[in-house]
């Protein structure tokens, strides 16, 4: 597993990281709008030679759910996994165009990969919880930023397993081990260990896919309940889900992003044919 | 053209379904034995080498117990006292005969942890390294590169010790004599090495990416990813590895008999491994080409060997449960 050295304290410059920043402060120099978060222009991720998602150009609301839909291998994950910059993981992988989050380019030299994952967190498709306790878990991103306080740990993680959803279930076993919980738990502890780094964003990687339709359905509440405080990306490859949970949808379909806009006209009433042929299940 | 498959498709149905359905023992008597035969071969086979490793045990304990048990319970106890708390070797005198293996148990210890001392820490880190910093590309050198120390035949490493490492540390270190414990630590350091490293690679990528990738996900850095995440969640895995190639030193014969200069006394001061020490493995292959049949000297050696293999299937004992722990522990149990 290769990885570019991540901790660049070059990367500091005051000024130059913005994610801390209100987005309208860096609206000038980038193509975001005041309530844009997230923005992408001409945005093309290569795997080697071969392009995982081309020409990418989208804008993500501040505060809002955003599904992306679209046949497997049609470049979803790999647009998702480049806003967090989770694709340096993959060896010889480069990139074209612009990707900013709050208006800093995610792939700009100086950009701070620690501060860039703590403000956008992710949940993966599979629940991948640390082999340590439920409490351990939670604490593993604060404790990365420095927080030692006991008192505050303890109350991160009430709220953070409150906000998840997953509080009353395990309140008395904090201290047992995360892998110990049921599937459906897991991935909600997924999402409360993200929430505890206080992120603007959240990307969710198909976090359903793995998860009997109850647990998909308390996922589904709790992206209801986190929107408006955080910025929510979700890939899925479950229509009625994107449907059902998200304000604007893209379709992506063979690395393109070939149709983006509010979520009830897309799926009532597509501009193109193969978003069409998709959500009607022609193809896909 | 459709047609014509189905066509083929029912005829194929036709000929599976011919076959007629045998479901009882009488009727398929030859499928029947020729399973069982099978099953009872392997079981043979496998009960065989079970058998082979009992078989040496027993072999081992009835050639050594003669040397203990001889003569009053007072006398056997001081026997077994003289072999474990003395440290004079002189089994071949003729009038007053020792049998103190301390300083050869002793010397054992010390190539031992020596080697140890070095190989666990570069085993460790090359792991680490392996597993999650080198390029894939480099993985694919390095890797067969460690595999082929594993095969080099351990004469070899001993005429290296002997040739290269000994001159060196007479002429450059100005050791008194270059076979001592200090040299045969490190070529059994080496040796050691690659089952330390592969058994920890193996350890460390079991955790897999889905775990690197949260804890990245989470703002940490790969060092912190390494520290917190992935080393705890494998440390049974190489804690195996550790005494895996600890197994792999102790039960060493050839180098540490080349390498070692097989003085039978312990170093003094304690702490000076350049001077030579003589290890259990060494002793046994040394003398029991010259000693004469059911003599003391005969059974006193088969004591050594009986202790040695104590002492690995002790280690391996422990290791079985710390690679149980962890397959538990990866399984989430």
């Amino acid at each position: 597993m290769e990885l570019t050295p991540i901790r660049k304290r070059a990367a500091l410059q005051p000024g130059k990281i913005r994610l801390n920043s209100p987005p309208s402060a860096a609206a000038e120099e980038t193509p975001c709008t005041q309530k844009t978060i997230i923005g992408a222009r001409d945005f093309t991720f290569y795997y080697g030679s071969k392009a995982g998602v081309e020409n990418i150009t989208m804008d993500i609301e501040v505060g809002s759910v955003t599904a992306i839909i679209g046949p497997s291998g049609c470049g979803k994950s790999t647009f998702l996994r480049s806003i967090n910059r989770m694709n340096d993981l993959i060896p010889q992988t480069r990139t074209e165009g612009l990707l900013s989050v709050g208006g800093q380019d995610v792939y700009d030299k100086s950009t701070n990969l620690v501060n860039l994952r703590q403000q956008v967190g992710m949940v993966f498709q599979r629940p991948n919880p640390f082999a340590k306790s439920i409490y351990d878990n939670i604490t593993y991103g604060p404790k990365l930023q420095g927080i030692r306080s006991k008192a505050k740990l303890n109350a991160l993680v009430e709220k953070c397993l409150k906000d998840a959803a997953l509080w009353d279930e395990v309140k008395d076993d904090l201290h047992k081990s995360a892998l110990a919980l049921s599937g459906g738990q897991q991935q909600r502890l997924c999402i409360a260990r993200t929430l505890a780094t206080k992120p603007r964003v959240v990307l969710m990687d198909e976090p359903c896919s793995a998860l009997d339709p109850l647990a998909t359905a308390r996922i589904e509440d709790l992206i209801e309940e986190l929107k408006g405080t955080y910025t929510i990306v979700i890939v899925t490859h479950n229509m009625q889900q994107a449907a059902r949970v998200s304000k604007r949808t893209a379709f992506f379909c063979l690395g393109k992003l070939i149709e983006y806009g509010q979520t009830d006209k897309l799926f009532t009433n597509p501009q193109e044919k193969s978003t069409e042929d998709y959500i009607t299940g022609r193809f896909g | 053209m459709t047609e014509s498959l189905l066509q083929r498709d029912k005829n194929d149905a036709a000929v599976e379904f011919s076959r007629p359905l045998r479901l009882s023992v009488t009727e398929d008597l030859r499928g029947f034995l020729a399973e069982k035969i099978g099953h009872a071969t392997l079981f043979s086979i496998t009960f065989l080498s079970v058998l082979a490793v009992m078989a040496i045990f027993y072999f081992v304990i009835q050639e050594s117990v003669p040397f203990i048990f001889k003569g009053s319970f007072g006398e056997s106890i001081g026997r077994l006292t003289e072999f474990l708390t003395r440290t004079g070797w002189y089994p071949q005198s003729h009038d007053n005969p020792e049998y103190g293996a301390l300083s050869i148990i002793v010397g054992s210890l010390y190539v031992t942890l020596g080697a140890l001392v070095v190989a666990v820490p570069v085993g460790v880190l090359a792991a680490v390294f392996l597993s999650d910093i080198a390029p894939f590309s480099l993985r694919q050198i390095c890797k067969p590169i460690i595999e082929i120390l594993a095969a080099i035949p351990s004469v070899a490493y001993g005429v290296f010790a002997v040739m290269i490492v000994a001159p060196w540390m007479q002429n450059t270190l100005g050791f008194t004599t270059g076979t001592n414990a200090l040299n045969a630590s490190l070529i059994l350091s080496i040796m050691a090495l690659p089952t330390i490293i592969s058994v920890a690679e193996d350890a460390l990528s079991a955790v897999g990416r889905e775990v690197r990738e949260a804890s990245y996900g989470l703002g940490a850095t790969r060092a912190e990813t390494m520290l917190k995440v992935v080393i705890p969640a494998s440390h049974s895995g190489i804690v195996a590895a550790i005494i895996l190639g600890m197994m792999r030193a102790i039960g060493e014969t050839m180098v540490v008999w080349m390498a070692s200069g097989n003085a039978s006394r312990i170093p003094s001061p304690w702490w000076d491994l350049s001077q030579s020490v003589r290890t259990l493995t060494a002793t046994i292959a040394g003398e029991l080409g010259e000693v004469p049949k059911n003599t003391d000297h005969f059974h006193v050696l088969f004591m050594i060997a009986l202790l040695l293999l104590l002492f690995t299937f002790g280690l391996n004992m422990v290791s079985e449960f710390f690679m149980a722990r962890f397959k538990k522990k990866s399984r989430g149990l």
